[in-house]
């Protein structure tokens, strides 16, 4: 028998009870009550999930619930699962609970089909079958597969991490040629053990990255967001009163590009939703642009035209008739005249590079996934505001539109100057692009800074549930294996640089 | 927050009540509340508090938990009372232009309150002694009966159990959406009746539309785990007859006989 576990953490569970939830399918099979109660056992403690078991799903994160859906299949003792796109939907991690789950359960001697965008998660495989327009165009073992990176990349698929990476060093001379690497561990142990041999740390690169960590200083213009000790209490004076966030200050530039990280919990959402007065303070006060948003009395109209806040998912807010009644939605309830109403929704829809005449009188239901979501975030763009919040902007994208959102963020970010604030539990993207980051952790700020300087510690973050880049990392286990590289290292790219000289 | 309404208001608990069949409570709240509309006199109803105290007391649910759930009730109490206060024909004590006031209008209008305020009280122990899981295996079970002139008992207890699992969810979804349109400037608040009406569309929509995405998804990862409707499945939770449920049965009557006895003396 064959056991399925779905993307969506959330439409995929029956009761309100978590072990109701796991009895389901075997009651499904008329299985009597005594076996029904130790199958519930056994899976829940297979998934971690056995102390939840009373517990309501929807209080649970989307790690936890995948979990117990997991457990769902799990207690059905099927032969195979497969597992489709079960990480789409998580955090990192949630990610990595449930792969080390579908990993654990191979194992015990449960085939295994997981169906991923990500080619990372495939790296453990015993077997790769790559599929395209329908047809299967690939299919072997890891190793084979991801010799032929080439035809990978023309797939659109990202390779693992060290794939590229062992890829990149055998270009430049690093590593002789060879059979692809998939593991960090191996591969780090292979750049040590090429290295010894060569004179151990070179100036000249210290100084080259000193000076690559001033370039991203932020830039000295006029603060346009001011928080000033704000805290935010839910439930006040209750029993389960939680200090969401709790006494903030920070400034942000006009122009800046900046980066919110913290683990799921950390107030995140919160701290956002102050930007344009959804959520009011319980202490301290918020400016932008001059306006004092966190006022009671503060005028929505004003506050809206400053900040455009781009939630989670803003496909599922999508509701008219064609995309065009959708995007002016935003304009329209500033009482923008309908004249310049068209001229926004053109020069929107032109921003998320999308074809107006194509798109505008279709509905926006139509629409593909990706697109739904720039239709959705031309909607907010539409509002010409100053500020552009988004919240996990690529959360569920395959990687290909994954790059293009983050390639649109930073075309919008150039073309309208204006400043963006976003937040995400990818540290590679974050790296990338932001000229500054906050870390948050139990509703505080506990670090900010240049990417740079942020990522320097890697302990730190690690403690409080986050990561670094993936190129940080790996400089960080060759560091522990003795090979020390200068000043911190954000891409795979300054990876490469720094190894090959 | 939205977030924070609880459906069912159960209070988690581990008395005696919480633990009798939850077959047996059905039965005995809907009994009770036969034997409430006996009641005739002052009396009557004093037992009656008697009674619903004594029971609210071993269930350890706090009085102030309870009566803070009176509260949405309270217009409804309120307008019964001034109705039947004014509306009952009698000796007229006092007078308010038009209206009068007798001391029947008083009588009936207490009475009246009385009746509804221990209906609801009584109806609510069921809610806050169980959880709405076993409410639903309950009513599934008291319903089965019934599958035989054709009504679908197992169908109407999983859409109940698939609502309870899914209503936090949608109340989620729907605060979630509600925040989306108020950044995009929509305005929920202000304006005409129906300018506000008008301005639901933009949450309804995507809610309405969310809801059949989830119904989809969940309709397939249902089958997937082998859901055929109600025939040959079995049951995790079983209801097993205990000692203190016959005990309850016994109070139950006792009480019964009480009300009958206190009635036909007066």
């Amino acid at each position: 028998m064959a056991g399925m576990v779905f993307q969506n953490p959330d439409n995929q569970l029956v009761s309100a009870v978590v072990e109701d939830d796991v009895a389901f399918g075997p009651e499904n099979l008329g299985l009597p009550r005594d076996e029904i109660i130790d199958r519930i056992r056994i899976s829940l403690e297979a998934t971690g999930m056995y102390e939840h078991r009373k517990m309501a799903p929807h209080l649970l994160s989307g790690g936890q619930k995948q979990r117990v859906a997991i457990a769902g299949v799990v207690a059905m003792k099927p032969d195979i699962i497969i597992f489709d796109e079960p990480t789409a939907m998580l955090d990192p991690e949630g990610r990595a609970e449930a792969l080390e789950i579908a990993a654990r359960l191979n194992q015990e001697g449960i085939t295994v089909l997981l169906i991923t965008h990500f080619m990372e998660e495939t790296v453990g495989s015993d077997r790769i079958i790559i599929m395209d327009g329908g047809r299967i165009c690939m299919d072997g073992p890891p190793r084979d597969i991801f010799a032929r990176a080439e035809e990978l990349k023309a797939l659109g698929l990202k390779l693992p991490f060290a794939v590229e990476l062992a890829e990149g060093l055998r270009e430049k001379g690093v590593l002789p040629p060879g059979e692809p690497v998939l593991v960090e561990a191996e591969l780090a142990e292979t750049v040590s053990a090429e290295s010894r041999g060569l004179a151990s740390v070179r100036r000249g690169s210290t100084e080259r990255l000193a000076m690559a960590s001033l370039g991203s200083a932020s830039p000295s213009a006029a603060p346009i967001i001011t928080v000033d000790r704000l805290s935010h209490t839910y439930n006040p004076g209750l029993a389960y009163e939680t200090h969401a966030v709790a006494d903030v200050s920070f400034e942000i530039s006009t122009g800046e590009y900046v980066a919110i990280i913290g683990h799921t919990g950390s107030g995140k959402s919160t701290l956002i939703q102050h930007l344009n007065g959804l959520l009011k303070p319980t202490e301290g006060t918020v400016t932008v642009g001059g306006v004092n948003v966190s006022a009671k009395g503060a005028t929505t109209v004003e506050m809206r035209k400053k900040i455009g806040m781009v939630f989670q998912y803003p496909e599922y807010q999508l509701f008219e008739e064609t995309v065009y009644k959708d995007i002016a939605f935003g304009p329209n309830n500033l009482g923008v005249p309908e004249e310049e109403i068209a001229e926004r929704v053109k020069e929107a829809i032109s921003l998320v590079n999308m074809d107006y005449d194509e798109i505008a009188e279709r509905s926006p239901f139509e629409l593909s996934g990706g697109q739904k979501r720039k239709a959705a975030i031309a909607g907010v763009l539409a509002m010409r505001p100053e500020v552009l919040v988004l919240d996990e902007p690529t959360a569920g994208l395959d990687p290909r539109s994954h790059e293009e959102t983050l390639e649109l963020i930073e075309s919008i970010h150039e073309r309208t100057g204006s400043t963006i604030v976003i937040v995400s539990h990818n540290m590679d993207d974050v790296a990338r692009l932001a000229d500054r980051i906050l870390v948050m952790a139990a509703g505080r700020i506990v670090k900010s800074g240049t990417p740079r300087e942020v990522y320097a510690d890697e302990e730190i973050l690690k403690s409080i549930g986050l990561g670094v880049p993936k190129a940080t990392s790996f400089a960080g286990r060759l560091a522990r294996g003795g090979l020390h590289l200068p000043g911190v290292i954000l891409s795979t790219q300054e990876l490469l640089e720094a190894l090959s000289q | 927050m939205i977030r924070n309404i609880t459906i069912g208001q159960y209070y988690p608990g581990y008395s005696v009540i919480h633990k009798l069949d939850t077959r047996l409570k059905i039965i005995l709240v809907l009994a009770y509340m036969v034997v409430v509309f006996l009641v005739s006199s002052f009396v009557g109803y004093a037992i009656v508090f008697v009674f619903l105290a004594s029971v609210i007391a071993v269930s350890k649910v706090p009085p102030r938990f309870i009566l803070r759930g009176l509260k949405p009730l309270f217009i409804i109490l309120a307008f019964t009372f001034t109705l039947n206060l004014f509306m009952t024909r009698g000796e007229p004590i006092a007078s308010l232009g038009p209206l009068t006031i007798s001391a029947e209008g008083i009588y009936t209008a207490c009475y009246m309150a009385l009746r509804i305020i221990f209906l609801i009280l009584g109806a609510s122990m069921l809610t806050f002694t169980t959880k709405p899981v076993k409410l639903t295996d309950g009513i599934e079970y008291l319903l089965k009966p019934a599958t035989r002139f054709g009504l679908p008992a197992h169908e109407l207890a999983m859409m109940m159990t698939i609502a309870l699992r899914f209503i936090p969810t949608l109340l989620e979804e729907t605060d979630k959406i509600m925040k989306a349109q108020q950044a995009r400037g929509a305005d929920f608040e202000t304006g005409s009746f129906f300018r506000r009406a008008k301005a639901l569309i933009p949450i309804f929509i995507p809610l309405i539309v969310g809801a059949f995405r989830m119904a989809s998804d969940l309709a397939m990862a249902m089958e997937a785990r082998c859901y055929r409707g109600g025939e040959g499945r079995t049951k995790l939770h079983v209801f097993e007859w205990r000692r203190r449920d016959t005990l309850a049965v016994i109070i139950f009557c006792a009480f019964t006989g009480l009300i009958i006895l206190e009635r036909t003396l007066t």
